[in-house]
Formats: C-alpha cells, sequence, structure tokens
C-alpha cells in the first residue's frame, strides 16, 4: 500500500478534497491520495471569484494526462481566491499539494458544516478500506 | 469496469507489482499504466529509453504451402514480395471494408508468417484468420509469447551490450533472432513511439529474466520501465492509429489516411472491392490531427465543432509532453481537412479552440 501524507490540521471529504481553516476563510485543495491517484496534473478549470459554491457540488474540473475529475465543494460558500499559480503550473497539485498547490479559499456560509467533515484518522481509514477493497478486487 | 477476477494477467505481472506500477484493466489484461509517472516516463523515451511490457499483444501464426496466398488475401499490404527477415505494417478489412485489425506482419520461413495483433482483438482475429486461410495452418501463440519494447535513443547501445553485433544489423522494419541476455529472443526494429527502439519476442518463461536484465543493465543510461500510459502518448505524438479509437470495423484504412499501407484494388484482397467504391463515393469524415490554442484537453468522444456546427469527433487526444500543448486526433468532413482549419473542441458545454495541423505532431528520424 502507497504511503500518503494527510495533516492532522486539515479537515477532508469523502471526495478527496482537503479544507484549511485560516481565520474567517477556508482553503481548498486535494489531497495527496488524490494527486496520486490522478497522476501527472495538466489543466484546472476553476470557479470565478465570487461564485457561489454549494457543499457537495462540483465546483471545478482537475485533469491529469490520463484521467479527469470532478472537484466537489466541501462547504457552501462564496469563491475569495483562486490559486492562480495552478493556471502556468498545474503540476503544483503534484508537488505540493497542501501548500503551493491549493486550489481555491472560500468564505464558508454555515461554519458547523466544517466540523462535519473527516478528520486526518478518519480519512486515513476511508482510504485504506477503498485501497483494501481494490486489493480483494485483484485476487 | 470489467469482472476483476476476469482479468488474464502477463508473465510479468509479479515484476510489475515489485516496481510499484500501477495496474489497470486494459483488453481484458491487468496492465500497468505508470510506474512513477506519465509525464517522467514519456520523456525518459524521447530522451533514453523506456522498457515497455507488451505481452499482452498477440502472435498467430500462418503456416504451410497456402500460408502467403492466405495471407496476401488476408492483409492490406503486400505479403509475397516480402523477404524473410522483413516487417510490414497492415490491415485485416472484412468485406465492407472496415478494419477489423491492424497488424504486423513478419516473414519467418519461405512458408511461415507471424501476425502481431493488438490484445483486444485476438480473439477476433483468430477466428476471423481461421475462416479465411484456406488451407494454410492457423496457430495462435500468444498465450506462450512474451513481448517487451525497449524504446528510445539509448535502445540500440543497451541491445547491443547485451547482444552481440549482428544486433546493429538489423534494418528498421527487420528482425532476427539472437542471444539477448542468455535467453533466446526475436528482435525487431520496430516500434509504436515514434522514437527508435526495438520489440522484443520471448518465450514467456524467459520474459521476466529479459525484463530484469535490461533494466538493470540500462539504469546507467537513464532506461526506466515504462506503462501503458507513456505508451499512448508517444504514440498520439507520432500520430500512429489505436484500434478502437482511430479505426474499427466501420473506417476504412482510406479514411485513417493508412493509404500507403493498402495495395491496389486488383491485388483482390478481403475488403478491396469495398475501399475503393467508398473512397469513389467520397469519404464522409477523414482522421486530422489537431492542436489546441486554448488550454485544456481534448479526449476521445468529445465532439469537433467547425463555426457553431458539429462537424465530427475526437477518436484520442492528450497533453503532448514534448509540445507543451494538447493535441488530437479525430474525424471531421474532408473539406475541414485541410492543415490550418480552424475547429472546436466542445469540453463540458464550452468550445476550445484548436487547429487541424500535419501529422505526425512530433518527428524524429528512425535508425535506418
Amino acid at each position: 500500500m502507497a504511503d500518503y501524507e494527510f495533516p492532522t490540521d486539515n479537515y477532508y471529504t469523502h471526495e478527496d478534497e482537503w479544507l484549511r481553516v485560516d481565520s474567517d476563510r477556508v482553503v481548498i485543495g486535494v489531497t495527496d491520495y488524490a494527486q496520486q491517484l490522478l497522476g501527472d496534473v495538466v489543466f484546472l478549470e476553476l470557479p470565478a471569484v465570487g461564485d457561489e459554491l454549494e457543499r457537495g457540488e462540483p465546483f471545478g474540473v482537475i485533469e491529469s494526462v490520463k484521467a479527469v475529475s470532478d472537484l466537489h465543494a466541501p462547504v457552501t460558500g462564496k469563491v475569495l481566491e483562486a490559486n492562480t499559480a495552478l493556471a502556468e503550473s498545474p503540476e503544483l497539485v503534484n508537488e505540493s499539494c497542501y501548500e503551493r498547490g491549493w486550489i481555491i479559499a472560500i468564505a464558508p456560509a454555515d461554519e458547523t458544516e466544517i466540523e462535519n467533515l473527516l478528520d486526518a484518522a478518519a480519512y486515513r481509514i476511508h482510504v485504506n478500506g477503498r485501497e483494501s477493497n481494490d486489493t480483494e478486487a485483484d485476487e | 469496469m470489467s469482472k476483476p477476477s476476469a482479468l488474464k494477467r502477463t508473465p510479468l505481472y509479479a515484476t510489475h507489482c515489485q516496481l510499484g506500477g500501477r495496474l489497470v484493466e486494459f483488453a481484458g489484461f491487468e496492465m500497468p499504466v505508470q510506474y512513477t509517472s506519465i509525464l517522467a516516463e514519456h520523456t525518459a523515451v524521447r530522451e533514453r529509453a523506456g522498457l515497455f511490457d507488451v505481452s499482452h499483444m498477440g502472435q498467430i501464426h500462418l503456416s504451410g504451402s497456402g500460408a502467403l496466398a492466405a495471407a496476401e488475401h488476408l492483409l492490406t499490404c503486400p505479403v509475397e514480395s516480402l523477404r524473410v527477415g522483413g516487417i510490414r505494417y497492415g490491415l485485416l478489412c472484412n468485406e465492407k471494408g472496415g478494419v477489423v485489425d491492424d497488424v504486423t506482419v513478419y516473414r519467418m520461413r519461405a512458408d511461415e508468417l507471424m501476425l502481431c495483433v493488438n490484445a483486444s482483438n485476438i480473439a477476433k482475429d483468430h477466428a476471423w484468420i481461421l475462416e479465411h486461410a484456406g488451407n494454410a495452418a492457423v496457430e495462435n501463440r500468444s498465450p506462450e509469447t512474451g513481448l517487451l519494447a525497449l524504446q528510445g535513443p539509448a535502445a540500440l547501445q543497451l541491445m547491443e551490450k547485451l547482444s552481440g553485433p549482428e544486433l546493429r544489423a538489423i534494418k528498421r522494419f527487420h528482425f532476427a533472432q539472437l542471444e539477448l541476455a542468455g535467453v533466446h529472443a526475436l528482435v525487431s526494429n520496430t516500434g509504436y513511439t515514434g522514437s527508435p527502439g526495438y520489440e522484443i519476442y520471448l518465450a514467456a518463461r524467459d520474459t521476466e529474466a529479459a525484463f530484469e536484465r535490461l533494466l538493470e543493465a540500462g539504469s546507467e543510461a537513464g532506461v526506466v520501465p515504462a506503462g501503458l500510459g507513456a505508451r499512448d502518448t508517444l504514440r498520439l505524438e507520432a500520430a500512429l492509429p489505436l484500434y478502437g479509437h482511430e479505426l474499427d470495423d466501420e473506417t476504412s484504412p482510406l479514411q485513417a489516411g493508412l493509404e500507403r499501407f493498402v495495395k491496389r484494388q486488383t491485388a483482390g484482397f478481403i475488403g478491396a472491392e469495398a475501399i475503393e467504391t467508398r473512397a469513389t463515393r467520397g469519404h464522409p469524415h477523414v482522421l486530422v490531427g489537431f492542436e489546441l490554442e486554448d488550454k485544456g484537453v481534448a479526449r476521445a468522444g468529445h465532439s469537433i465543432s467547425r463555426g457553431g456546427e458539429l462537424a465530427g469527433r475526437v477518436t484520442s487526444g492528450a497533453p503532448s509532453p514534448t509540445l507543451g500543448r494538447s493535441i488530437g486526433l479525430g474525424y471531421v468532413p474532408p473539406e475541414t481537412a485541410e492543415p490550418g482549419t480552424a475547429l472546436g473542441i466542445e469540453v463540458r458545454q464550452r468550445t476550445l479552440a484548436a487547429r487541424v495541423v500535419r501529422t505526425p505532431f512530433v518527428t524524429k528520424k528512425l535508425r535506418e
């Protein structure tokens, strides 16, 4: 089983996004598991500043050489900023998924939604569960 | 996804696992799509060399006194003029002029040919060949045959190191049987990447040893294992067709721009008349290469538009690691096929600007 890094100060979703609270805004990206699964990221389609996102709904698209995936909003809120560096350097998602490869920052509409997300330990169990399902399926 | 328990494995399955390859289903086989990164493996092939397991591909032998006549009847390329030790690319066509498969044919002996066929088509090809082989003996040797592809500018030197001086004498689209890394191999100067390199046919039981020795001996020169992901982006840069994408049972080889692999109609091969009739009538769509001018990725199945009207369909698309922009192949009406023509690629309710370009997208001189 591959090694994944899931920083404990982040929240996580079942769809493999992470969320970090940064004073009155939250920063969102994809997890180490997601970026390894996707492989080389080559393109992202991101929302505009001011767009209203709905929890669980797709807000953008991430494309690797081989795959296309929707990005899902972990919480409801308004987009404050998108990581413009990703337009020229989408590989930042692979190189630094929790720091320089962040994707968007939003103003959350309802802070209690954050508390309902997974913590690092619960997300790791979720990932391990999926991986062992894959292994069983291989046999 | 198909039922995982039904998936076949090549002789290198354990090696792929050991090397950390990410295994995916391809043509009914469990195959590595990548070991580290598709981009890194792609670049390794263009600059140094990559070693691929392509043992999933099929080998069908035709032998006996009727073998040559049967192959001449089955294939769009000339066969009888092929010398022993020579290889040609050709197509098996159906009576409607559609493509049953695209293959390479090897003249093994005066009265024996080997067809290397796509993994996804082994059963279909075998049945088709049996049906049309007359009194030739037909044998599917795919299960007992391993196949490696060593592709890239460093391939020749590495192959020479593990064999002998006779290796260098193998010209492009020729093959020889020799000792390689201590095992018997049929080495052919061919590939599916647009880089120089070799394909190495082995007994299934020798495949693992040969793969490991090639990797070990090549590590200093930066030779890496490469997966099907890089194989696909490499062949796309070279604009080599992939069966099921650019070619299928309905599409004429002439639509796909493969006329130089099709004999004259008077040669009387299966599909000859239909291919000619369809060409005379005019093909509704022909294959073109295009480059995206907008950021994004065109993928198989996306619609192609021209001036807001639906014009065709993308058959393959990917970011080109060599060019640094997205490229693709697709079918469009002939009047839209001129290089320079502006096209739109319909991606998620948006139209990305693209332009028809000459193919191959990337050209490299292959060793003669």
